[in-house]
């Protein structure tokens, strides 16, 4: 049953710095890193050794909680450090890249004609379960529980976002081989969202539900789609699977190698000339922002992910297992004479307090990272909701989870978030509140006291 | 930039100490902060809590400019300096330098010690609880002068602010935690503690009390009276003030609250930045409407007839009850008290209501009590969170219903 989807609350932030549609292969980069941290609430169990060989799709970890989820590296080479922190928590796994890779061969597997145990087993061993993430809980499905449907977002919304219509352009076979070896592992449907007006090479693929979705950010957060469709309800877990990652999963069933190259947005208003990179997972980003992108001495932020969710990283920093997007933008730590009561032309907002962002809502901004205040208790109310279309109170969600009361937790909505959700209310948010990170750790304690 | 630089070192030195507070209130005053994000989003809209306060006290400018106007105009009237205005809002009489002067030097004072009192309330708390210096006060602060009698001795209003600031706000967390409105707190202790000087008619036109001891004392001068419209209606008599007059603001009253016309473009402005709420703004107007029109058919229908000590108040037109008294101002500038009001959209129009209609109710019906609004909103205050559960157990049975549908 397909359904339009028109979302009226959100908020579209235009920012300079959007991709421009080339692509390029990047400078390979020498080092790749996987770090257990991209894998939320993961405690790894290492299978391999500094020192040891390993080939593209060799597991390199296991998941402690349950070990057939496994962990591989994206290329082959040698594995020469692992980098430990406090109580030996392993923070990273840094693999030399062969100059000429091979991949381990996992054998090529006809999604049609599989069996769902089969491929279950198929994905978990090859490394491609970690592509799949359930709600409740935002972190990694847990393979022995069957959802009741799995959901995919085709149209990416958010600000400066790698545009899927072009990054899976051609790639229809993988995503049909994806597609349908993920709908025999659910009862339900597969629910995929597509931008209203987009070309996306998703819309013709059989075996799921397209669904047309338009209007601001965040109508192409997969938290919305399933919040119109089909809501979680307690004891229900539904997935989510990233629709560039579709592309890798559809490789491995076709070819039966783990190829882990993805394309890759560089934007951000930092960068000279904006534009799209084939990269692996793990890689350098070195390699990427350098060329035509900022200058080695350039203060600047770089995140491993989009401008509303991502990572902070170093520039000798690695791209993560789940981005698409390396966002670049300037570091804003500096004061501004009398800047709580002047008029603000250069800034977004969503109010008319002096803000003028509304007279002009085509222009594209330029924002660096100052908070433009200070933190602050909840003061103002009704502003969340203008950029929030999920069925949900918004604020009474939040403060429900800083005084971590778990019953009404539950009875407001969080087994139906995750923390991207609430991306645009904190950047709205006038008492600069860590909204993401309140409902991070939120569901950490559900997942914690519930399971 | 010599001054940025010395500031960001004194804001080192500072930094962990128990100064650290009062000092960075100042510093962001001037400055604001270099602080970035860390994870979450990297980038923030340009709204702070600063700018949000600075724009409901740009509103009240000039319900305030114009009570120094009105103050001066109120004396000379009654002492028979300036003739009553003639020709509608920009009047000659009414805007002079005279008339001017004298409430400012009245005013200026009252906002002293409002913000003297409070802010350093606010900076001691700070510096206890080692929390920053919330921008709360910075309204409550302004909101207060506004809506006292001008002649309000300073001490009283100091000991008032005092009360509010602590027992309304501070004990419940500062801003942001607190259940009633601090203004009105403030205001609510006055008029309890000392009634004399909160109401009557010796309070509301400067000069008027001490002019009443003069003559008590034996000297030969005329009364000046300084009645509010409310209070003559409550004591059944006649309507002296044109309806013009009444809403352009030329009536006595307290401080800022006296134009309706000006409260009115401070609404408009407050909707139309988005920071007030036109939810409680257009709710409450459409609750004092409800009642005073139920009051208006009462004395139609012959029920309360002329001579009961209702009959003034009741037989008011609906509409009249917009621009007297302190409706307008409360309405505006203390109900949409994002803190204090409902916090849901749904519980928004049910709380402005009840206090448009509360407000009426108990102006008519307690005579000693002519200020209805004050009263209405604190005890909607009370009820706001109780509106708001009733609100979010909506959306949490919806939730509850779906499971059930699956279950079955």
């Amino acid at each position: 049953m397909s359904k339009d989807i028109l979302i009226k609350k959100g908020l579209d932030i235009k920012l300079k710095g959007a991709a421009e549609k080339t692509s390029e292969k990047a400078i390979l980069s020498n080092f790749y890193t996987l770090r257990p941290e991209d894998f939320h609430g993961l405690i790894p169990k290492l299978i391999s050794k500094v020192g040891s060989k390993v080939n593209a799709g060799d597991p390199v970890f296991y998941d402690k909680s349950n070990e057939s989820v496994k962990f591989v590296s994206p290329v082959s080479g040698e594995i020469i450090e692992i980098d430990r922190g406090e109580k030996r928590k392993i923070l990273s796994i840094k693999i030399q890249a062969d100059k000429t890779q091979t991949y381990k061969d996992n054998g090529v597997m006809n999604p049609e004609a599989a069996s769902a145990d089969a491929i279950k087993a198929h994905l978990l061993a090859s490394g491609c379960w970690a592509f799949i993430k359930q709600r409740p809980y935002d972190v990694i499905a847990n393979p022995d529980k069957s959802p009741k449907a799995i959901f995919i977002s085709g149209y990416a919304s958010a600000p400066l976002a790698a545009d899927l219509d072009f990054t899976l352009q051609g790639k229809e076979a993988e995503l049909q081989a994806a597609v349908t070896a993920l709908g025999k592992l659910t009862e339900g449907q597969v629910h995929v969202s597509v931008g209203k007006s987009s070309n996306s090479p998703l819309a013709g693929l059989k075996g799921i539900t397209i669904h047309k979705v338009s209007g601001p950010h965040p109508s192409g957060n997969v938290g919305t789609l399933i919040n119109k469709i089909d809501p979680v309800n307690k004891g229900e877990v539904v997935w989510t699977i990233a629709a560039q990652d579709l592309v890798i999963i559809g490789e491995l069933l076709l070819t039966g190698k783990f190829n882990a190259e993805r394309i890759v947005a560089l934007v951000g208003s930092s960068i000279e000339k904006p534009r799209y990179f084939v990269a692996k997972l793990g890689c350098e980003v070195a390699t990427i922002i350098y060329d035509k992108g900022i200058s080695q001495d350039a203060h600047v932020r770089i995140i491993s992910g989009n401008i509303l969710s991502g990572k902070q990283i170093k520039p000798d920093g690695y791209l993560d297992y789940y981005s698409n997007v390396i966002t670049v933008i300037p570091e804003g730590d500096d004061y501004e004479l009398f800047g709580w009561n002047k008029p603000v032309f250069n800034k977004i907002s969503t109010s008319r307090a002096l803000t003028f962002s509304w007279l002009n809502p085509k222009k594209e901004y330029e924002l660096d990272t100052n908070t433009n205040g200070e933190h602050r208790a909840f003061v103002t109310t009704g502003n969340y909701e203008e950029v929030f279309p999920l069925d949900i109170y918004p604020m009474q969600i939040l403060k429900s989870c800083m005084y971590k009361d778990l019953d009404e937790m539950e009875a407001l909505g969080m087994y139906e978030v995750a923390p991207e959700d609430f991306a645009l209310t904190e950047f709205v948010c006038v008492s600069k509140q860590p909204h993401q990170d309140i409902i991070r750790k939120g569901l950490d304690l559900m997942l914690k006291e519930i399971g | 930039m010599g001054l940025k630089s010395n500031l960001n070192n004194l804001k080192e030195k500072y930094k962990g100490t128990k100064m650290a507070p009062a000092f960075n209130a100042l510093h962001t005053f001037l400055y604001t902060p270099n602080d970035t994000t860390h994870n979450g989003t990297h980038i923030k809209a340009a709204d702070d809590l600063k700018r949000t306060m600075n724009t409901v006290i740009m509103a009240m400018i000039p319900c305030l400019i114009f009570g120094m106007f009105n103050a001066g105009y109120q004396h000379n009237l009654q002492v028979g300096d300036v003739q009553a205005v003639t020709s509608g809002f920009f009047s000659s009489e009414f805007w002079t330098l005279d008339n001017f002067m004298i409430g400012f030097w009245k005013i200026i004072p009252l906002i002293i010690v409002s913000y003297g009192v409070g802010l350093g309330i606010e900076f001691i708390f700070a510096i206890i609880k080692k929390h920053e210096v919330e921008e709360g006060y910075l309204v409550t602060g302004m909101l207060v002068p506004l809506i006292v009698p001008i002649d309000i001795p300073l001490w009283m209003l100091a000991v008032a602010v005092v009360f509010g600031v602590i027992i309304g706000k501070e004990v419940f967390g500062g801003t942001g935690m607190n259940i009633l409105n601090p203004a009105l707190t403030i205001r609510a202790f006055l008029f309890f503690a000392y009634p004399t000087w909160m109401s009557g008619d010796k309070v509301w036109v400067e000069g008027a009390v001490q002019r009443t001891k003069d003559i008590a004392a034996g000297a030969n001068l005329d009364a000046i009276s300084g009645e509010t419209i409310l209070g003559s209606l409550a004591q059944g008599k006649e309507m002296t003030h044109s309806v013009a007059d009444m809403f352009l603001g030329f009536i006595p009253g307290s401080v800022g609250e006296t134009s309706t016309l000006l409260i009115i473009l401070g609404g408009l402005f407050l909707i139309f930045t988005k920071i007030g709420s036109w939810r409680i703004m257009l709710s409450s107007v459409l609750g004092a409407i409800a009642m005073g029109l139920i009051f208006n058919q009462i004395v139609d229908a012959g029920i309360i007839v002329e001579g009961s000590k209702f009959y003034g108040l009741m037989s008011t037109p609906f509409w009249e009850h917009l621009i007297i008294g302190g409706f307008a101002f409360g309405t505006v500038f203390m109900a949409t008290d994002p803190v204090t009001a409902s916090q849901t959209n749904k519980g928004k129009w049910i709380y402005g209501f009840l206090i448009g209609f509360v407000s009426i109710l108990i102006r008519v019906f307690n005579p000693a009590y002519p200020e209805g609004v004050m009263l209405a909103i604190l005890l909607m205050n009370v009820f706001a969170p109780t509106i708001d559960h009733y609100v979010i157990q909506g959306n949490v049975k919806k939730r509850m219903k779906r499971l059930k549908a699956k279950v079955a």
